[in-house]
């Protein structure tokens, strides 16, 4: 029951283990997300994934997101664990669960540490594709156009990278 | 003054390496970025980046003093 909120993990991640993080008497429902690692990105052939974080700093950026969204939409209970190292296709890269009272509080509190992880927890992704060329995601083509919109494409392009959602 | 500085993602890989120890008259982690950005190939500017110090988000404009530990961060990727 003492896991940290975020946290990572070199290997597999067994959701029906995490869950059990998330049992509370007071809760009618749980709801969870899994981002798998998907076979293409951006119209290119996706081999294998390779995730690297600033560790230190994402698991306190990562547990003040899943705080807010405790405190936000009033869920008993959430956390989240993210890959790091090589995944290959069809691997969970992350998952979020949460835990509440019903389920409209749970559904909204999963999207929200979702979408605030990607944009704030320092990970970065590395594609390899089947031509043998790879790519550090949100980072390779914003260096082409250096300078031209600076912050806005962090977002911009974090949001057209999306890994696992569709 | 000594900077810790650690690499992550493409800036280790165009850093070759993953941290350094610099001796260095940077006032803030801008002037430090800028120092080397004229060593390695970054190509990232400064606009794409954010800074931590000491293992917290900072403002570019925060005065580094000796001993800090800095790390800039390329758009993230998570998920």
């Amino acid at each position: 029951m003492s896991k940290p909120s975020f946290s990572f993990s070199t290997a597999a991640i067994d959701s029906n283990e995490e869950r059990k993080h998330l049992a509370d008497p007071t809760s009618g429902g749980y709801c969870a997300f899994e981002g798998w690692v998907r076979n293409h990105n951006e119209g290119l052939a996706v081999t294998r994934l390779e995730y690297e974080a600033f560790a230190e700093l994402a698991v306190k950026e990562g547990a003040r997101i899943v705080d807010e969204a405790v405190k936000k939409f009033g869920v008993n209970r959430a956390a989240c664990v993210h890959r790091v190292g090589i995944l290959a296709i069809g691997d969970m890269a992350v998952w979020v669960g949460v835990s509440a009272r019903h389920r409209d509080e749970a559904f909204k509190a999963c999207r929200y540490i979702i979408d605030e992880v990607k944009h704030r927890v320092p990970i970065w992704k590395k594609e390899h594709y089947v031509n043998g060329d790879s790519g550090w995601v949100n980072c390779e083509r914003c260096a082409e156009h250096a300078g031209d919109h600076a912050q806005d494409d962090h977002h911009a392009h974090a949001h057209h990278h999306d890994h696992g959602e569709r | 003054m000594k900077i810790h500085v650690r690499y992550y993602a493409i800036l280790r890989e165009q850093a070759g390496k993953s941290e350094e120890s610099i001796t260095t008259s940077a006032a803030t982690a801008t002037a430090l970025f800028d120092e080397l950005k004229a060593r390695y190939p970054f190509t990232l500017n400064a606009s794409q980046l954010k800074v931590a110090i000491n293992t917290e988000f900072r403002d570019w404009k925060t005065p580094l003093k000796d001993g800090d530990s800095v790390v800039f961060i390329p758009p993230v990727a998570g998920g």
